[in-house]
């Protein structure tokens, strides 16, 4: 059945990559990108990607949607048609293709326990796992505490991008002459057109930031954490500044708290690292941290969750206020 | 179950190439940022599928039962990383094409070329 | 007792499916932009609430289906009002809905 359920699944997904590629309206292209994200979301949780699943669906099918739509009305919706040379590209795919395909024939068989992706460091963290960390969740584990100099790095990749996109557009609030606030109807149109929305993203606001704030802190015993929690933080806090306009949503979180956000999240991180090396550990040993080794591994993954999901809201939100605040051109 | 695998690995070199397609031979900017994201989910498609364990079920320790048979950690925190990484760079990217739409006027390689050759 | 819970959560998951299906048929073949919205809108809601009732009656009294209450809350909640806004988009960007014309109601039609 779920074999039925897994093919059915993939064969969606390449139907749903030609259509991408095919299409020429490019706001058609986005949403179709986004059905992608979601539909490849589905598949991780069934080959047991939980963790991945929910990062996937949260960040590929919720926060890339709304940045491409941003940087899309600041562009022109529509690709242009050009009588160009396709049979080159389609050959050279078509057998790039084919030696791929043919290189898969010497994968090891799908769910063997015995191939050499499980044999060698996989088995030393699950013991090692139960008696070091004695956190429920392995993924958050070895992403937070064994692999925690790469989730360093990674942080550190999203505040790049972050001043990367701050340094090229520089947020300015809109002036309020220009901002038609999205509450007041056009004279002549009649109807009351966005006061749906607004009421019900306004009950819905609360209860999306709580469960951003329970995905963040339930990392350690289901699938959660927190770039997840950061992205959908984010997604809250978007939602309010779409329903409520740019002043004011840069009234609510002005740049100055959003760019101490980027830089907080991931200052809390190294000054972690930096902490354990005074107390006498190596770099981000979170052993140290407290009395015993267990609990010290608690607040270390605590704290540089914490400080990841920072850093991440930061981020995006600063990023989508770069793209809505611009006036096009 | 093989045949299962099989399938997984060749929608992952379908998508692979879908990708590269979109990034090489069309001319537009987004699209070309759209099919490098398509790109990555092909890689993470294939990263995810090796880590897989028959029978298994997500790496979250119960507790108290010993000896259950778990999905591979590993492959899953590298894709993690890959993900965020991947919309950071697709947000560097959009802004610099927004950049480019307002000094060029167009999104167009083609457009942008010859402006650059006059 | 449990056959009689199986047998009514799958003729609701199949009944659901049968919703989603029409709603896909309607949002293909309708004519114009707010008729397929209304087509997709109301079987997919319809859909929704069908299939999670389906599976929460596979998922008995756990937590589970305190988890698949909340989620179709939300989903009603979220729902209508994202084809409300979609629609409220279209009137506003000028899409009309399609119009009897003048003189076909004069001649009685």
């Amino acid at each position: 059945m779920t074999v039925l359920f897994g093919v059915f699944l993939l064969v969606m997904l390449v139907i749903t990559a030609v259509a991408i590629v095919h299409t020429r309206h490019l706001f058609v292209a986005v949403i179709l990108t986004g059905i992608f994200s979601l539909l490849m979301a589905a598949n991780f949780f069934l080959l047991d990607a939980a963790d991945v699943a929910l990062t996937e669906a949260a960040i590929g099918a919720g926060i890339s949607t709304v940045l491409f739509l941003a940087a899309l009305t600041l562009c022109d919706e529509h690709e242009r048609a050009y009588a160009s040379n396709r049979l080159l590209a389609l050959s050279v795919v078509t057998v790039t293709t084919l030696i791929v395909i043919y290189a898969t024939f010497d994968k090891p068989r799908f769910g063997d326990p015995m191939a050499p992706v499980h044999q060698h460091v996989a088995p030393w963290y699950f013991e090692t796992t139960r008696d070091a960390i004695d956190v429920p969740n392995v993924v958050t584990a070895v992403l937070a505490s064994f692999r925690g100099y790469d989730t360093l790095g990674e942080v550190f990749v999203v505040l790049t991008a972050g001043i990367g996109v701050l340094f090229l557009f520089g947020v300015r609030p809109t002036r309020k002459s220009e901002l038609r606030k999205t509450s007041a109807p056009e004279p002549g149109q009649g109807l009351r057109h966005y006061l749906i929305p607004r009421v019900v993203g306004r009950l819905l606001i609360p209860f999306i930031l709580l469960f951003g704030l329970y995905v963040q802190f339930h990392g350690d015993y289901g699938p959660g954490g927190g770039f997840q929690a950061g992205a959908i933080i984010a997604a809250a806090i978007i939602l309010n500044a779409l329903l409520e306009g740019e002043s004011q949503a840069l009234q609510v979180m002005p740049q100055k708290l959003l760019t101490g956000l980027m830089a907080g999240g991931a200052l809390l991180y190294g000054g972690v690292g930096v902490a354990t090396l005074f107390m006498g550990g190596n770099f981000l040993d979170y052993s140290v941290l407290a009395a015993d080794p267990v609990s010290g591994q608690h607040w270390g993954i605590l704290l540089i969750e914490a400080g990841v999901g920072i850093t991440v809201t930061g981020v995006l939100i600063s990023v989508y206020h770069a793209f809505a605040s611009r006036e096009k051109h | 179950m093989e045949l299962l695998g099989l399938i997984h690995y060749w929608v992952f070199a379908v998508l692979l190439m879908i990708g590269f397609y979109a990034v090489t031979a069309k001319s537009n900017l987004i699209k070309k940022l759209i099919g490098l994201s398509i790109f990555q989910a092909a890689v993470f498609l294939l990263y995810i599928t090796m880590g897989k364990v028959e029978g298994g079920t997500a790496p979250i320790l119960q507790a108290g039962v010993e000896n259950a048979i778990l999905s591979n950690p590993l492959p899953q925190v590298l894709i993690l990383t890959a993900i965020v990484v991947g919309i950071s760079t697709t947000a560097l990217g959009l802004g610099i094409v927004v950049r480019i739409k307002e000094e060029y006027g167009s999104i167009e390689e083609r457009d942008i070329q010859e402006i650059d050759r006059r | 007792m449990a056959l009689l819970l199986d047998i009514a959560s799958w003729a609701l998951l199949s009944i659901g499916g049968i919703f989603v299906f029409i709603g896909g048929i309607g949002a293909l073949r309708m004519p114009n932009l707010y008729t397929r919205m209304h087509a997709a809108s109301l079987t997919d809601t319809m859909g929704a609430i069908l299939i999670i009732v389906g599976v929460i009656l596979q998922a008995g009294a756990s937590l589970a289906a305190i988890k698949l209450a909340a989620i179709l809350l939300f989903l009603l909640l979220t729902s209508p009002t994202a084809s409300n806004a979609l629609a409220s988009a279209a009137m506003l960007a000028g899409v009309r809905p399609a119009a009897i014309d003048e003189d076909q109601e004069e001649r009685g039609e």
